[in-house]
C-alpha cells in the first residue's frame, strides 16, 4: 500500500505542460477532479462577495456616509446575497458531496460521470452570466451595472418599467442556468446512492454524510424546480410581455413571492444538510466514539426535509396573510425545531464520555453546534407570526440567517475543509494555521453577527443605505463592521494554509485520523479508480472491522 | 474468526442494486413534476381573473382527436418496448414509428390551434392573463413532447440503421418512462385548462 502512494504520488508529479493540464481538467468527467473545480470555483467566488460585503459594511460603519452611492449598494447587495446562495454555497457542499460520497459508498465514480461534469460546467456558465452583467447589465442604455432588485427579487421592482436595461435578465438567466446544473447534480446524486453502493452497503449502513446528500439532493429536486419555473415566468414577462407578476394586467406580485420562498426556504436546508453530514462524520472520529442514535439521525433529517417544504410563508407573514396561514406556517415552523433539536441532542451524546481530541475540525464542528443552536433559537423567535410582524425586514433577521449560514455552515464547511484535507491533498495542513484562522472567525464572527441583533431590535431595517446619527445605531455598526476584519484575517489565514500545505505539508498517509469510512481506507491522494479492489462491507465502520477483527462492529449491529 | 466471517457473508442475500438509468429518469421525472406543478397551480390561480378578453370560454375547442393521438402513443410505445425484449425488432420499428407519427400529430394538432387562437381569435400570450397562463402551460407541456419526439427520432434512426438489438431494451425503457410521463401532464394539462378552466 506505501509503495503503491509514493508510485502513484511520483506519476502525478510528472512534469506536464500548462495546456495539457487545463485540456485534462476541462474534459474530465472525474468526480473528483469536478469536485475539485466545485470548490476552487465557489473558493473564488466567496472571496468576490465576501469583498461585496465589506463594501456593505463600511458603507453603513458610520451614519450619513458615502463610500459608496446608493445604485451601488443596492448592486453590492444583491451579488452578495445571489453569490452566496447561488456560487458559494451551493457549488461548495456539491463539490464536497462530489468529490467524497461515491468514495464513502465504495462505488468508483458517480452514476453519471458526464452529467456530473456537465452540471458543473453549466453551473459555472451561469455564475459568469451574472457577473457579465457588471459589462452588460444595461445593454445598450450606457454603462454597465449588476443587479439591484435584491437576491430574492420581488415583483414588481423585476418588471421592465422598474428594471430597465438587462441587469435582472443576467441575474434571471445566470439563476436559471444554474438551477439545471443544480437538479442535473441532485439527479446524479440520488442515482449514485440508491445504485451504486458497494456490496455490503445497505441504506442503513451508509454514513451518515451520505445519506444526508440523499435527502440534500431530494430536496435540490424539489425546491430548485419551482425556482426555475419561476424564473422562466419570469423571463416571459420581461421578454414577450406576458402578465404572470404583471398587478395592472391582473397578475399577482404576491405569488412570486410564493413562488420564490417554496424556493427558498427549502434551499436552507439544502445548504445545512451537507453541513450536519460534516459534523456527523467529524464529531465520532475527534470523540474516538460512533455515532450515538444514527436511525434517529437519519430520521431526523428525513423529518426536517419534509416540514421544510411547508414552511415558506414564515418569510411573508409582514406581506399579510390571513390567520389560519399565519398559524399554520408558524407551528410547521415551530415543528422543525424538533427534529432538529434531536440532532443537537445526538452529537452532544457522541461526545459525552469520549476521548475529545481538539483538532481544527473538531473545534469548527464545537462551534457550529453553539452557533447553529443560537441561530435556531432566533429562528423560533422570528417563526412566531407576532414577534415577525415587529422584527421582519430588521436587522436581526439578517443577523439570524447570518448565524445559520456563516455560524452554522461555514464553520461546519471550515471544519469539513481541515478535516478532509489530508485525503485530498495527501498533505497535512498547518495545524497552527488553522487555529489562528478559527480564533480570529470566532471573534470576527461574534463581533460582526452577535452584535447585529442589537441595531435590529433598536429598528434599523436591511437593505438601508445610510442612517442619521443619534438613533442609537452608531456603537453597533462600527463594532459590525469591525469584525468584518477579522473575519478577512481569518480567511487569510485559510487561504495561506490551503496554499502553503498543498506544496509543503508533511505527508498525511492514508489515514491521519484513524477514522472508520471507506475513503481512509484508499490511498492519499486517491487515484482516478478510487479502489484497486471495490471494497466489501459489513458494518457502518468498515475501516474499524479492519483494524479490529478481533472485535467488529457487525457482531452488533 | 474467519469461519464466522465467512458465515456473516454467505448470509448477507445477493448484492442487486436498481439500475441507474431507471432510478435517475424518475428523479428527473420528480423535478420536472416540480416545475409543472408550480405552472398548473399559476393557471388555477388566475383563472378568471384576466381584466379583458378573450376569455377560455369564447376561444377554446377540446382537442379531443391530438389527445387520443398523444395518449394512444402510450401504448404503442409499451407493445414497441415488449417486442424489443422479445427481439423482434421489424414489430418494434413499426411501433415505434407509430409512437412517433402519433406523437407527431398531437405537436401539429398543438400549432394550429395556436395559429388558430393567434391569428383568428386575437390571443396572444400579452393579450390577457389568460393568455399568459395558457400559452406558458401547453407550451411547456409542447416543448417536453418535443424533446421526446427527438428522442424518438433517434431512436428510430438507429433501428433503420440496425444498430438496436434486445440487450438495448433497457435503455429505450428509461426513455419510454419520460414519454409516459409526458402523456400523464397532458391529462392534467387538459383537465386544468380545458376542464376546469373553460
Amino acid at each position: 500500500m506505501a509503495t503503491d502512494s509514493i508510485a502513484l504520488g511520483a506519476a502525478a508529479r510528472e512534469r506536464r505542460s500548462i495546456t495539457e493540464l487545463l485540456h485534462e481538467w476541462v474534459v474530465t468527467v472525474d468526480h473528483k477532479k469536478i469536485g475539485l473545480m466545485y470548490i476552487f470555483y465557489a473558493l473564488f467566488f466567496l472571496i468576490v462577495a465576501g469583498l461585496e460585503a465589506t463594501v456593505i459594511r463600511i458603507q453603513l460603519i458610520v451614519p450619513n456616509n458615502h463610500f459608496v452611492s446608493p445604485q451601488v449598494f443596492n448592486r453590492m447587495m444583491t451579488m452578495h446575497g445571489t453569490t452566496m446562495i447561488f456560487f458559494v454555497a451551493m457549488p461548495l457542499l456539491f463539490g464536497m458531496g462530489n468529490y467524497l460520497v461515491p468514495i464513502m459508498i465504495g462505488a468508483r465514480d458517480m452514476a453519471f460521470p458526464r452529467l456530473n461534469a456537465w452540471s458543473f460546467w453549466v453551473m459555472a456558465f451561469g455564475g459568469l452570466l451574472l457577473y457579465f452583467s457588471f459589462l452588460g447589465g444595461s445593454g445598450l442604455y450606457g454603462a454597465g451595472s449588476a443587479p439591484d432588485v435584491g437576491w430574492f427579487a420581488y415583483a414588481p421592482l423585476t418588471s421592465l418599467p422598474f428594471s430597465p436595461g438587462h441587469s435582472t435578465d443576467f441575474w434571471t438567466l445566470g439563476i436559471l442556468v444554474s438551477g439545471f446544473g443544480s437538479i442535473g447534480t441532485a439527479v446524479n446524486f440520488i442515482a449514485t446512492i440508491v445504485c451504486m453502493r458497494c456490496k455490503g452497503m445497505t441504506m442503513g449502513r451508509m454514513p451518515l454524510l451520505a445519506w444526508l446528500m440523499l435527502v440534500t439532493a431530494a430536496l435540490v429536486i424539489l425546491a430548485v424546480s419551482p425556482l426555475t419555473a419561476a424564473q422562466a415566468m419570469l423571463m416571459l414577462d420581461r421578454y414577450v410581455g406576458s402578465h404572470f407578476f404583471d398587478t395592472q394586467a391582473g397578475g399577482s406580485a404576491v405569488v412570486w413571492m410564493h413562488f420564490f420562498w417554496i424556493f427558498g426556504h427549502p434551499e436552507v436546508y439544502v445548504l445545512i444538510m451537507p453541513c450536519f453530514g460534516f459534523i456527523s462524520e467529524i464529531i465520532p472520529v475527534f470523540s474516538r466514539k460512533p455515532i450515538f442514535g444514527y436511525p434517529v439521525m437519519v430520521g431526523a433529517s428525513v423529518c426536517i426535509a419534509f416540514v421544510s417544504l411547508s414552511v415558506w410563508a414564515h418569510h411573508m407573514f409582514t406581506v399579510g396573510m390571513d390567520s389560519y396561514a399565519n398559524s399554520f406556517f408558524t407551528i410547521s415552523t415551530l415543528i422543525v425545531g424538533i427534529p432538529t433539536g434531536i440532532k443537537i441532542f445526538n452529537w452532544l451524546a457522541t461526545m459525552w464520555g469520549g476521548k475529545l481530541i481538539f483538532k481544527a475540525p473538531m473545534l469548527f464542528s464545537i462551534a457550529f453546534l453553539f452557533q447553529f443552536l443560537i441561530a435556531g433559537l432566533t429562528g423560533v423567535m422570528l417563526a412566531a407570526a407576532p414577534f415577525d410582524w415587529q422584527l421582519g425586514n430588521s436587522y436581526f433577521v439578517v443577523a439570524h440567517f447570518h448565524y445559520v449560514i456563516v455560524g452554522g455552515i461555514l464553520f461546519s464547511v471550515f471544519g469539513a475543509f481541515y478535516y478532509w484535507y489530508p485525503k485530498v491533498t495527501g498533505r497535512m495542513y498547518n495545524e497552527w494555521l488553522a487555529r489562528l484562522h478559527f480564533v480570529l472567525f470566532v471573534i470576527g464572527f461574534h463581533l460582526t453577527f452577535d452584535f447585529m441583533h442589537i441595531p435590529g431590535l433598536l429598528g434599523m431595517p436591511r437593505r438601508i443605505y445610510t442612517y442619521e446619527a443619534g438613533r442609537g445605531w452608531e456603537t453597533w455598526n462600527l463594532i459590525v463592521t469591525i469584525g468584518v476584519l477579522f473575519q478577512a484575517l481569518g480567511i487569510l489565514a485559510f487561504v495561506a494554509n490551503l496554499a502553503w500545505s498543498w506544496f509543503k505539508g508533511r505527508p498525511a498517509g492514508n489515514d491521519p485520523w484513524d477514522a472508520w469510512t471507506l475513503e481512509w481506507s484508499t490511498v492519499s491522494p486517491p487515484p482516478a479508480y478510487n479502489f484497486a479492489e471495490v471494497p466489501a462491507v459489513h458494518s457502518r465502520r468498515p475501516l474499524w472491522d479492519l483494524k479490529h477483527p478481533e472485535d467488529p462492529d457487525w457482531k452488533y449491529e | 474468526m474467519s469461519e464466522a466471517e465467512a458465515a456473516a457473508q454467505t448470509a448477507e442475500p445477493q448484492w442487486v442494486l436498481p439500475y441507474r438509468g431507471t432510478v435517475g429518469m424518475a428523479t428527473l421525472i420528480v423535478a420536472e413534476s416540480a416545475i409543472f406543478l408550480i405552472f398548473v397551480v399559476a393557471y388555477l390561480f388566475y383563472i378568471g381573473k384576466s381584466i379583458s378578453g378573450p376569455t377560455p370560454r369564447e376561444v377554446l375547442e377540446m382537442p379531443i382527436f391530438a389527445s387520443i393521438c398523444l395518449l394512444s402513443s402510450s401504448l404503442t410505445i409499451h407493445y414497441a418496448l415488449a417486442a424489443l425484449r422479445k427481439a423482434q425488432i421489424g414489430m418494434f420499428t413499426a411501433l415505434w414509428f407509430a409512437t412517433f407519427a402519433l406523437g407527431a400529430i398531437f405537436i401539429v394538432a398543438t400549432g394550429l390551434e395556436w395559429r388558430h387562437l393567434i391569428y383568428e381569435k386575437g390571443l396572444t400570450i400579452s393579450t390577457n392573463l389568460f393568455g399568459t397562463t395558457y400559452y406558458s402551460l401547453v407550451g411547456l407541456h409542447a416543448f417536453h413532447v418535443c424533446v421526446g419526439l427527438l428522442g424518438l427520432l433517434l431512436g428510430l434512426l438507429f433501428a433503420l440503421m440496425g444498430k438496436v438489438q434486445a440487450q438495448h431494451s433497457e435503455k429505450a425503457e428509461v426513455f419510454s418512462l419520460y414519454w409516459h410521463f409526458v402523456d400523464a401532464v397532458w391529462v392534467v394539462v387538459f383537465t386544468v385548462v380545458y376542464i376546469v378552466g373553460r
